[in-house]
């Protein structure tokens, strides 16, 4: 069958499903809406974690980042995962104990202050707002090259469905709709890595297919794919690091207490039934994502053995520009692959030095999607490949719009305005909220800002730097107080914006940088991107250094901690 | 409370093991000591590598798992469990 005819099939029919879903688990109560009713099953949670947190960027674009940066893209893998370990041990058993519907919910009570609520609101909706933005367009860019539409038309269709499902199932029918989700990603993941690894190395296992050695020889894949890329001038794939080593350890570190603490992924504890559940849930979580995760790495060193042969097959001649294969025609159209005949001869000749190199641009998102094609694999395994792009992108968007209009509904209006809205009332408000921060997000990727690419980064920094050291703090110290904890969470946020603004320009507006986005201006040659991990130090400092000159947390506030660091007695997450 | 307190103990101590472990295994192994390593080769992995890659991420899902099973336990002996 048609290509084009498969993928509205495909697509088709799994939107079908989240929409079905939707109608089956509508919000009857905030508590639905906000928590799924607390009754999630702890296996069926971490799956429905594991969709809301793999988003686009995992999906599509992590194994073109590892592809091409070899070692160095261990950062992420290490990164993105290593997070769940702080969220178990040390942050999700004691939130679901205190048993509220909000991160900002927490921090206001543990440090007894609306003040504190409203600074954690405020860069709750900062790190989520500038992770949706990259939701909403990879959304759009997805139905746009998949269905052949326009971007614009794209992103309409993503937001009716986004809206459909969120506001109307809220947490409820998000959960369940991303259960569905994980499904669909997963086998869009693994099933071409499956048939590539089977193709390259007679092993049907990735994860074992990367440690083999290619059909019909005795050498290793990767020493193989080590020699080919030296060869042409490149780093060796499996040593070339990120910058340096210390960069590589701070980036990683930002990325892990990001992880830990976007809102997004940690309200997704507070649904479980107890405080058992939430240490387990975190667990499965991960070993959904691991999934994914440790096939990732497999996929980009075999995409770019398989790139790299295609241009010039062992002991061949480079491949001449006329007999290109459709695929690589396909992907010049949208204009994330080119060529460009320096030599003149018609060849295509792909190496690392930019003189000579033909293959002027290999968009590195490219990677994923294209790579069933470059291997020659049947359009069904295609087809697939994008309704889990799709899928990946509407989970993580409905996750993050859900942790806005919560912060919103319930701790603006109801926590800080209007404190006496009946539960019908709050409901409704909560669903306008989320209608709204569709509309806005809509919005935003109709209108990308200059600084979309740069803003998912930037989200895992401003989470780290605020919203982590505050609620570990809030956690493991019963004595630390409200002026220590919002001078830290100020602080923090404050010094990563700083550092990312001086060096990426102000709103990301480039001719505002003033110190210049190069290694030497670099604080000990961290990149921007890498900063939250100092933004949570500066944070944890600051506000250890302000406790001390005020008195300590009241005793029933900590007496507040003394019962969240128990499991017994923990109720279903309630209202107040 | 002093019971609560013993329960506290316990549970930062397994912790401070287990974040003990997380750490070598990803900056230590994966970042720090990742040349060292690397002269080791298992199958077609310099071993650096592959716990960059992959063994820290299988070494995070057994933390976890680890954690949640002896804390059932130390809440069940400290009677606080649900």
């Amino acid at each position: 069958m048609e290509l084009q005819t498969l993928t509205y099939i495909i697509v088709g029919f799994t939107f079908a499903v989240y929409i079905g879903i939707a109608f089956w688990a509508r919000a009857g109560s905030t508590k639905e809406f906000y928590v799924a009713g607390g009754g999630i099953h702890p296996i069926a949670n971490g799956m429905a974690t594991a969709a809301d947190w793999m988003s686009a960027a995992s999906f599509i674009g992590m194994a073109g980042l590892i592809a091409f940066y070899g070692y160095g893209g261990s950062v992420f893998l290490m990164g993105w995962t290593g997070g769940y370990v702080l969220l178990a041990l040390l942050l999700a058993p004691y939130l679901r104990k205190f048993g509220k519907f909000t991160v900002p919910e927490f921090i206001g009570d543990r440090f007894y202050s609306r003040t504190a609520r409203i600074v954690a609101v405020v860069c709750l909706i900062l790190a989520s707002v500038t992770y949706v933005i990259g939701q909403m367009k990879g959304i759009g860019v997805a139905f746009s090259r998949f269905l052949e539409v326009k971007y614009e038309v794209g992103l309409l269709i993503g937001m009716c469905i986004v809206f459909f499902y969120s506001v109307m199932g809220g947490m409820k029918g998000i959960t369940y709709t991303q259960i569905a989700q994980y499904v669909v990603l997963i086998f869009a993941y693994t099933i071409p890595a499956v048939f590539i690894s089977l193709n390259l190395t007679g092993n049907p296992i990735p994860q074992l297919g990367l440690g083999s050695t290619l059909v019909g020889t005795d050498t290793f894949l990767l020493d193989r794919l080590d020699q080919v890329v030296t060869e042409l001038g490149w780093a060796e794939y499996t040593t070339q690091a990120r910058l340096s080593h210390v960069n590589m350890f701070a980036y990683t570190m930002s990325l892990m207490i990001g992880t830990a603490g976007l809102p997004h992924v940690i309200i997704r504890f507070f649904t479980v039934p107890k405080v058992k559940d939430a240490r387990s849930s975190a667990g499965w979580a991960l070993v959904f994502i691991a999934i994914l995760y440790t096939t990732a790495p497999a996929v980009a060193g075999m995409a770019r053995l398989n790139l790299i042969n295609t241009m010039a097959p062992e002991g061949q001649e480079q491949l001449s520009y006329a007999e290109r294969p459709q695929w690589f025609k396909n992907w010049e159209k949208t204009g994330l692959l080119k060529f460009e005949d320096k030599n003149g001869d018609g060849k295509i000749n792909y190496e690392a030095s930019p003189a000579k190199n033909e293959l002027v641009k290999v968009d590195r998102d490219i990677m994923v999607l294209a790579n069933p094609e470059i291997a020659k694999l049947p359009n069904w395994v295609i087809a697939l490949v994008a309704a889990g792009g799709l899928a990946a992108a509407l989970s993580t968007a409905a996750g993050l719009l859900l942790a806005i209009a919560s912060a919103i509904s319930h701790d603006l209006l109801k926590g800080v305005f209007k404190p006496d809205i009946s539960e019908k009332q709050e409901l409704r408000a909560s669903r306008f909220a989320m209608a709204g921060a569709i509309v806005l997000a809509g919005y935003l990727g109709f209108n990308p800002p200059d600084f979309a690419a740069g803003t998912v980064a930037l989200a895992f920094g401003l989470a780290a730097s605020s919203i982590f050291p505050a609620l570990m703090m809030g956690i493991f110290s019963k004595k630390m107080n409200r002026e220590g904890a919002i001078a830290g969470m100020i602080s923090g946020i404050s010094v990563t914006l700083l550092y990312v603004f001086q060096h990426k320009g102000i709103m990301f507006v480039q001719s505002t940088s003033f110190m210049g986005d190069m290694p030497q201006n670099w604080f000990f040659g961290i990149e921007p991107n890498a900063f939250g991990a100092i933004g949570a130090l500066v944070n944890f400092t600051v506000a250890i250094l302000v406790y001390r000159k005020f008195a300590e947390a009241p005793q029933d506030v900590q007496d507040m901690v003394e019962s969240i660091r128990i499991p017994a007695g923990a109720e279903h997450a309630h209202d107040h | 409370m002093s019971k609560n307190n013993e329960y506290w103990q316990a549970n930062i101590r397994l912790m401070i093991k287990l974040l003990i472990v997380w750490f070598i295994v990803s900056f230590g192994c994966g970042i720090l000591f990742v040349d060292a390593l690397n002269t080791i080769q298992i199958g077609g992995y310099k071993l650096g590598f592959w716990f960059a890659q992959q063994g820290a991420i299988y070494t995070f899902v057994a933390i976890i798992f680890i954690y949640a099973k002896k804390m059932a336990v130390l809440d069940k002996e400290h009677g606080v469990d649900e």
